[in-house]
């Protein structure tokens, strides 16, 4: 033999071992796992949900309502620069699109001076001028780190709020530029985890505005910095749900993002579950401030735009604590406190696709795609037996040292096996032999000496590229070419 | 043992080819009028949105009597129902609503299902797609066919020639038509998983057709003066035992999972059987017919043997 033919023979005693080890630790139980020397893998082969059931969830992040959102800040923002600068402006508003900020201004004469100050402290916006209005756009560039921003931290905030639901290896990715794919292994509850993922969660608290009369609010008579949120109440003994208007200022007083921690308890009066949360020190410090000098008044706590309810400031707190009360079950009550702990979506997500896969589908299909390998195998192996004899045989061992490669790879990728996975296995098995024919035909018309080895080494090395069975489509498609460059 | 032909044996495929051209424009005719008159394909779910769920049913009901229970509930009015995969008691549902809520989807076939106890039915699976994702999936799955389709023809054309490259992709076209026409006639519907099985079939085919044009080419490149007749009767009966071996395993392999693999990969199975065995037959029947709709010789090395020296063998092959 020659020294390139050791170094092939050594190359595939490696692999072997190297494979082999990550295949067989793959089909070993944990327990089993865990008492092996620590050189050795402990991967193991993820199945698919389709395999194991579960949950699948394809969500898109409503990017578009997160760049409004940013944009609303931003006006309000430029109306206060505008009143300090007194540049008198007629409007300041986020147009109908919500795609830019219009400005108009009283004097045509302050147009440059407002636009020096957009320019120095608006940056991520271009402007254009028409007279003496200006259009604010967001930089494209800026609109897209934003739009990435929001799903990335989507992604986060739903990560963190399955994990402390509790599901055991969940899979939370992006998918394409706004949207993602969440894996729940073993939750068949589609809409608990739904709510529990697709929830905004913006909590605000907000000072209800008893001075304004809401039947006016609602025909329009609303003052510029106050809003009309909705109370939705349930009549306990008839179950009927009526929505009350509340009229309130429109900037928050304590937002989400200064919760520290979110819990389940019970109201001492009525027994009924609340979530009660606790404030950082920014946050404690807002809301003391702001209970001492408004005792008397109403606080409306405000999530994702609806009032949970409306008491009343009846002495400053100090401590940072407070609660949310509504009709509640202790399940919802968990969910909510899980939501607000992990922080709210940068904008509301939708639901494209859900699949739920019950657990005996997969064991099913488990079962029989396994059998169709094995059914399948057999008679590959026999045919090529008979056909071939003890080269057939040979070619068998590549064959099954072929699979070995499939299933160590794999392992060592972390990747997961799905059902048409299953199914490609068994078609490598079927096209494997193509490989074998193109070797066995080549050797078949010229003479050749040491051609065992030589074939047998040429056969494994072929397999080892043939990893995925597409792989191994394209890989005949050269193979009768590498085949006048092996040394036989 | 080697072969199951001789080694010398050559078969004169190119007097067949307009049998084999028949034969394909028959089938691939017989899926047009499959299409037409069931009013285009069986979309999956996960092409047109929709709900689909899987129902395993006891007590031996049948189609009509799990439709007439379901569709009481204002959910399933509209419903489609087949039997899945050939399996006993498993039923595919189908409802164009995709503004389904799990809860009360589960409740309503509860109650459907009330008379025959909560052990009667088990849902197997259940798929709601938004009709975005639904034509965003269609969108793509045509782009990847198209795409693999052009991949082949560029790549084919830079090893080969322009002709080679043409005749292969006519050949995969053909191959893909044909399984197409084949799942409208048996009734299965076009998945993603279907769409996969039909990359994999014009990636196989492609495969079969390369092994014989090469050994096509390899006549010509040995033997210039080779009329084109029979470098692709010797290339074709050259190749022909490793065409039939190799095809027939992989074929037994895919009817083996097309009937012991399972419910859920029946469609996939099904469009792989039919690929695989209409790509090994075009690239005997269809591919090398499509080289002589090019004038002119088949490689260009051919060219430079000047045209007289063409004219001479085509005068030498009329005097055999």
């Amino acid at each position: 033999m020659k020294q390139s033919d050791w170094f092939k023979l050594f190359l595939v005693i490696v692999v072997f071992v190297i494979f082999g080890a990550y295949a067989v630790d793959a089909f070993l139980p944990q327990q089993t796992l865990e008492n092996l020397p620590s050189f050795m893998p402990k991967k193991v082969i993820n199945l698919g949900l389709d395999l194991k059931g579960g949950t699948h969830l394809t969500l898109e992040v409503e990017t578009d309502k997160a760049i409004a959102g940013i944009l609303q800040q931003a006006s309000e923002n430029l109306k206060k620069q505008f009143d300090n600068a007194k540049i008198a402006y007629n409007t300041v508003e986020v147009n109908a699109k919500k795609t830019s900020i219009d400005v108009t201004l009283m004097d045509p004469n302050d147009i440059n001076r407002a636009l020096d100050l957009i320019q120095s402290n608006f940056g991520n916006f271009e402007t254009k001028t028409i007279g003496s209005s200006i259009i604010m756009t967001l930089k494209p560039k800026i609109a897209l780190n934003m739009q990435k921003e929001a799903v990335n931290q989507a992604v986060g905030v739903i990560r963190n709020r399955i994990d402390q639901f509790g599901v055991a290896e969940p899979t939370v990715v992006t998918s394409s530029s706004r949207d993602i794919v969440v894996e729940l292994p073993g939750i068949s509850d589609p809409e608990r985890a739904i709510k529990l993922i697709g929830q905004t969660a913006v909590l605000e608290l907000h000072l209800v505005d008893d001075s304004v009369n809401v039947e006016n609010a609602l025909n329009g008579q609303l003052p510029p910095d106050d809003e009309v949120l909705y109370q939705i109440i349930k009549n306990p003994t008839t179950g009927e749900i009526t929505k009350v208007p509340i009229v309130v200022k429109k900037a928050p007083v304590v937002t989400g993002s200064m919760i520290k921690k979110a819990n389940v308890t019970f109201s001492s009066q009525t027994n009924q579950p609340v979530v009660s949360f606790e404030l950082n020190s920014q946050g404690t410090q807002a809301f003391a401030q702001f209970t001492s000098t408004h005792v008397g008044k109403r606080l409306a706590i405000v999530l994702d735009n609806t009032v949970y309810s409306a008491p009343v400031i009846r002495e400053p707190i100090l401590n940072g604590s407070g609660e949310i009360s509504g009709d509640f079950t202790v399940r919802q009550a968990h969910d909510l406190a899980i939501v607000l702990r992990s922080g709210s979506l940068p904008a509301p997500v939708k639901v494209l696709e859900k699949t739920v896969i019950g657990p005996t589908l997969g064991k099913d299909s488990i079962k029989s795609a396994t059998l169709a390998i094995i059914i399948g195998s057999i008679a590959v192996f026999l045919f090529m037996v008979v056909y071939y004899r003890l080269f057939g045989l040979l070619a068998d061992f590549a064959l099954m040292f072929n699979l070995l490669i499939i299933l160590g790879t794999l392992a060592m990728l972390g990747a997961t096996l799905t059902l048409p996975g299953i199914a490609g296995m068994a078609l490598t098995v079927g096209m494997s032999v193509d490989t074998n024919v193109l070797i066995f035909d080549q050797f078949g018309t010229e003479t050749i000496k040491g051609f065992a080895i030589t074939l047998a080494i040429g056969l494994i090395a072929n397999m080892f590229t043939a990893i995925t069975f597409t792989k191994v489509i394209y890989d005949a498609l050269f193979s009768n070419k590498s085949l006048k460059k092996l040394s036989i | 043992m080697l072969h199951i032909f001789k080694p010398d044996l050559k078969v004169d495929f190119v007097s067949k080819f307009k049998w084999g051209i028949f034969f394909s424009l028959f089938l691939i005719f017989l899926g047009l009028a499959s299409l037409i008159v069931k009013n285009g394909f069986k979309v999956g779910i996960e092409f047109k949105g929709g709900t689909a769920l899987i129902l395993q049913v006891k007590n031996n009901l049948g189609t009509g009597e799990v439709r007439s229970l379901l569709e009481k509930s204002n959910y399933f009015k509209h419903m489609t129902i087949e039997n899945y995969g050939n399996v006993n008691g498993q039923y595919l549902i189908e409802i164009p609503i995709s503004k389904v809520n799990n809860d009360i989807l589960n409740a309503e076939i509860a109650k459907a299902f009330e008379k025959y106890g909560p052990g009667s039915y088990q849902i197997l699976k259940v798929n709601v797609i938004g009709p975005k994702i639904g034509s965003d999936f269609a969108k793509k799955a045509i782009i990847a066919v198209v795409l693999s389709l052009l991949g082949i023809l560029i790549y084919i054309a830079i090893r080969f020639k322009f002709n080679f490259a043409v005749a292969s992709v006519v050949s995969l076209v053909h191959d893909v038509l044909i399984t197409l026409g084949f799942l409208s006639l048996f009734n299965y519907e076009l998945t993603l998983d279907v769409i996969a099985a039909l990359l994999t079939i014009v990636g196989y085919s492609v495969n079969d057709t390369v092994i014989i044009f090469d050994r096509i080419r390899e006549k010509l490149r040995n033997n210039p003066k080779l009329s084109k007749i029979d470098a692709i009767n010797t290339g074709i009966s050259e190749t022909l035992s490793r065409t039939i071996i190799t095809s027939s395993t992989v074929i037994v392999v895919t009817l083996i999972l097309f009937l012991f693999g399972g419910s859920v990969l029946r469609g996939m199975s099904f469009a792989l059987l039919v690929g695989f065995i209409t790509g090994t037959y075009s690239s005997i029947f269809i591919a090398p017919p499509v080289l002589f709709l090019f004038k002119g010789p088949l490689l260009p090395e051919a060219k430079k043997q000047e045209v007289a020296s063409e004219e001479m063998f085509k005068r030498s092959y009329k005097i055999e």
